[in-house]
């Protein structure tokens, strides 16, 4: 019985976040249209969600290419790599008090290290690609990968230094019992937040991709389901920072009692993705270099000054 | 630089001229439109004009003319081909137009890149389409015509039909051909592929890239993501406009005007229907003039809000596109319900325009005017206010007073770097002078001052639709005058002259007596001319398009080295222009 019960929840974490990335694209659509002054996929299904598997469809039903200039194992193994990182991040995802794949007493650490796997995807693909355009974001993405886990990893120290602990379901109790980190680590949540967005590489700073300068950046070439494998991974990423944020600064599944603690997960992560959508349709895209130069000139002092802060008061205390 | 008319006597430079080369014989020509027309001797071409540089801001244009069929001819130096050299001074408010006669055995003249250095790609176009060689000439090889075409296309024994030549085969030796001569060897177009510790890569940005704004062709040299040198090549769009003119009647050209610059709709037809009535000598009624202006300036602002959604979705927001088309829609609307049409309308006539305005078009109009400005404040806060945005577009791809005169460019362009000086204001057209407008000007020169013009430019052009709203003149929108096409049909029935008037400027079109003739317009994206040559035919004998955006391509280099390509895609949204209007 026990077994079934996590057979059910590791299905159900990898099933569930596959629809939800599928979903996600459709939704983010609609949500795009109604701030755009448009419709949005309307057509197919109930309000057009049934785009999401015809999206599917079309995708499986395309010509599986491989350009002949390629690398041609690396080209194909690149768009798994970053599937295969962000599920396994999902793992350490404490959906609800008893509903996680696994309880890590490294939670934390599996998650930064799952998400860095995820840069080898788009600088691979970049690199076997053989195109110039490719390369461009192949190197745009190592550079802002590089320096942008360095401010994700650090920012969350801070939390970890109040919690005592890596285990993420430890740092949701510690909540219950305290305060949401939202408040004593506001700066650790913005600047996390920030990194979030430039881990899942998306607008404004897409800059790998940046379709307007380098046409489809590390993924110019790729087409078919080996293109929807990076269009799974960045929605899978987006869902993952969404939760991670609700997990560690918003007290995951907590909330009142008269909805169960899963909604109360649910509802707080898709309030992150619609703000991750929103963030999309509102934000002009920053220059490479201006992208790094914020990096490294304000949010890594601001990150190390939020961690002595933290470390004077808990010491203090 | 203020626009003080400081308004030049014409004749004047024939004796300026004069007195400074004694030794050149200088002959001068009448034109229909009084710009001073002279023609100077090829050998003393390089001091005149470098004397004329003096007085002279600009190379506004640079053409050649295939003068062997021409017949009437009357007063001026014999020649087979003509080279034609038009010079602006923006100071002084004043044109002059300089022709220099070559023959047939001899086409050669001197280049003057070294006076103007945008008379480059001008001079490699005449080339193209003449086959004139332009000595000192760094890169002479065509420009918009593929490098394996045989012939000059605008030269008068070239088929202008396809119809008119061979029929078309493409064999495996002429596969092979054209293939090799698409090979990009960047030798060829003055690039290195190596410095002393960098191999460079080459990057091909179009002529199918999202950023290019149709098909045109951005080859980069790279060390890393910064550029080192960028080679723009067009050609890809050219339809051979200013050929199709000498086919078509004067009447049935105007629809290939409106494809010129593709976003400028009727503004299109203007300077040409202006020349063509100037030749004719038409006197158009107040209300066809009114009319005309508010159907410009509406696609003025129509091509800015273009302009304007495409500026920010360059730099990365997506939204205010799909907000300033909706608007643009909202204006479509207005223009087809007045023209039936809605980006190529060819509405205006030769005389007038086609039809008067509709019932109910005062309140859509109204409408319109009351609700652009509130959307434009918004817009101001969603994309101009946005920091960065701004981050983007400060600073970058600055050119300064002098080079953007050097360069001839126009317009907002212009504008941007603190030169005061609209066509429309400074040399009044069509009527312009009848309204109260102002003229933004930035003086910084970069990305974001081209776009802050443009989008204070559509405030004023909405100023100027409301002034046309509230004093539309009463009267005909069509001039009583025996060359009005198609001529006003009321009296047709009554009397045998005008019937046959009517007969044969509908069937075979007017004809229009000899002279020659620019009209020079303030268009969406800088000036346009149209400079027509009639040789008293049913038809053109050359018509001569100058469009603003092609100098604005052929500076692209001289802004973008050493940037980044993110800000060349700034750069090129901030250029604004339509390919069609830089191929023709």
């Amino acid at each position: 019985m026990v077994e079934l019960v996590i057979y059910l929840v590791i299905f159900g974490t990898l099933f569930g976040s596959f629809a939800g990335a599928a979903l996600l694209v459709w939704f983010e659509r609609r949500l795009l249209g109604l701030w755009q002054d448009r419709l949005g996929p309307n057509r197919v299904g109930l309000f057009g969600a049934g785009l999401a598997i015809a999206d599917i469809i079309k995708l499986f039903a395309k010509e599986d290419w491989i350009p002949p200039f390629a690398d041609r194992f690396v080209f194909v193994f690149a768009p798994t790599a970053i599937v295969m990182a962000m599920l396994l991040g999902f793992a350490v995802v404490p959906f609800a008090p008893d509903i996680h794949v696994a309880d890590l007493n490294i939670g934390l650490l599996f998650f930064l290290g799952m998400t860095s796997l995820a840069v080898y995807s788009v600088l691979l693909g970049g690199l076997a690609s053989n195109n110039k355009y490719a390369l461009l974001g192949g190197l745009r993405s190592a550079a802002q990968m590089v320096s942008y886990e360095v401010f994700m990893g650090l920012s969350l120290m801070g939390v970890v230094m109040q919690a005592g602990t890596f285990s993420l379901v430890d740092i949701v109790l510690w909540q219950a019992d305290n305060i949401w980190f939202f408040i004593p680590q506001f700066i650790g949540f913005l600047i996390f937040l920030i990194a979030g967005i430039a881990e899942s590489h998306r607008l404004p700073f897409d800059l790998p991709e940046a379709e307007h300068e380098l046409v489809a950046g590390f993924h110019t070439e790729y087409s078919g389901m080996k293109f929807g494998m990076f269009m799974l991974g960045e929605y899978l990423g987006v869902i993952l920072i969404s939760s991670m944020i609700a997990t560690i600064f918003f007290g995951g599944w907590l909330g009142p009692d008269f909805l169960p603690p899963i909604f109360w997960f649910f509802l707080k992560s898709f309030a992150f993705i619609c703000f991750f959508i929103l963030l999309r349709a509102a934000i002009p895209r920053p220059r490479y270099d201006q992208l790094m130069s914020f990096g490294w000139k304000y949010l890594l002092p601001l990150t190390l000054i939020n961690l002595l802060a933290t470390g004077a008061i808990l010491l203090w205390a | 630089m203020s626009a003080v008319a400081e308004q030049v006597v014409p004749g004047n430079f024939e004796k300026k001229i004069g007195e400074q080369f004694p030794r050149a014989s200088i002959a001068s020509q009448h034109t229909v439109d009084k710009i001073e027309t002279l023609w100077i001797p090829r050998n003393h071409l390089l001091e005149i004009i470098e004397y004329l540089k003096q007085d002279f801001d600009m190379l506004f244009d640079l053409c050649g003319v295939d003068e062997r069929l021409r017949v009437y001819r009357s007063g001026m130096p014999d020649a087979d081909y003509t080279v034609i050299y038009h010079f602006l001074s923006i100071k002084h408010l004043n044109e002059l137009r300089v022709k220099v006669a070559l023959s047939e055995s001899d086409l050669t003249l001197p280049s003057i890149h070294t006076i103007f250095p945008n008379a480059n790609w001008y001079e490699r176009e005449a080339w193209d389409m003449f086959g004139i060689t332009f000595t000192g000439h760094p890169a002479l090889f065509r420009i918009l015509l593929p490098p394996t075409w045989e012939g000059h296309a605008l030269r008068k024994d070239h088929p202008a039909r396809a119809t008119d030549m061979a029929p078309f085969a493409l064999s495996a030796e002429r596969q092979d051909k054209e293939q090799e001569a698409l090979r990009f060897k960047p030798e060829a177009w003055g690039l290195k592929r190596r410095d002393k510790d960098t191999e460079f890569m080459f990057l091909n940005l179009g002529p199918n890239h999202p950023s290019v704004h149709g098909v045109f062709r951005i080859v980069l040299q790279l060390d890393g993501e910064i550029i080192v040198d960028a080679v723009p090549e067009i050609g890809y769009h050219h339809r051979g406009a200013e050929k199709m003119a000498e086919r078509q009647s004067w009447h049935t050209y105007i629809p290939y005007t409106d494809r010129i610059d593709y976003l400028g709709g009727v503004m299109n037809n203007l300077p040409y229907v202006m020349a063509v009535e100037q030749l004719a000598g038409i006197e158009v009624p107040e209300r066809a003039k009114v009319i005309r202006i508010m159907m410009a300036e509406f696609f003025r602002i129509s091509s800015h809000l273009v302009f304007y959604g495409t500026f920010a979705q360059d730099v990365g927001q997506l939204s205010p596109v799909f907000y300033m088309f909706s608007d643009r829609e909202k204006l479509l609307r207005i223009v087809e319900a007045v023209t039936g049409g809605r980006m190529h309308p060819a509405w205006f006539r030769i005389g007038g325009v086609a039809q008067d305005l509709p019932e109910g078009w005062d309140t859509m109009v109204r409408d319109f005017i009351d609700w652009m400005p509130k959307r434009l404040d918004h817009y101001q806060k969603m994309a101009m206010d946005n920091s960065i945005l701004q981050q983007r577009t400060r600073g970058i791809g600055i050119y300064t007073q002098q080079e953007a005169l050097d360069w001839g460019i126009t317009g907002p362009g212009l504008r941007a770097t603190g030169v005061d000086f609209d066509w429309r204001r400074d040399k009044p057209y069509g009527g312009y002078d009848q309204f109260d407008f102002e003229v933004p000007v930035y003086h910084g020169g970069d990305c974001f001052d081209r776009a802050r013009v443009r989008v204070d430019e559509i405030r004023e052009s909405l100023k100027i639709i409301e002034q046309c709203l509230d004093n539309m003149p009463a009267g005909p929108y069509k001039a009583e005058h025996p060359l009005t096409t198609p001529p006003p049909k009321e009296r047709t029935m009554m009397d045998i002259e005008t019937l046959i008037h009517h007969f044969l400027n509908v069937s075979w079109g007017p004809v229009i007596p000899a002279g020659e003739c620019s009209v020079t317009i303030e268009a969406t994206k800088g000036n346009n001319m149209y400079y027509l040559t009639s040789d008293g035919s049913t038809n053109s004998y050359r018509t001569r398009i100058r469009t603003p955006s092609f100098p604005h391509l052929q500076q692209i280099p001289l802004i973008s080295r050493g940037l980044l390509i993110p800000d060349l895609i700034a750069i090129i949204a901030s250029i604004d222009f339509v390919m069609a209007d830089v191929d023709r």
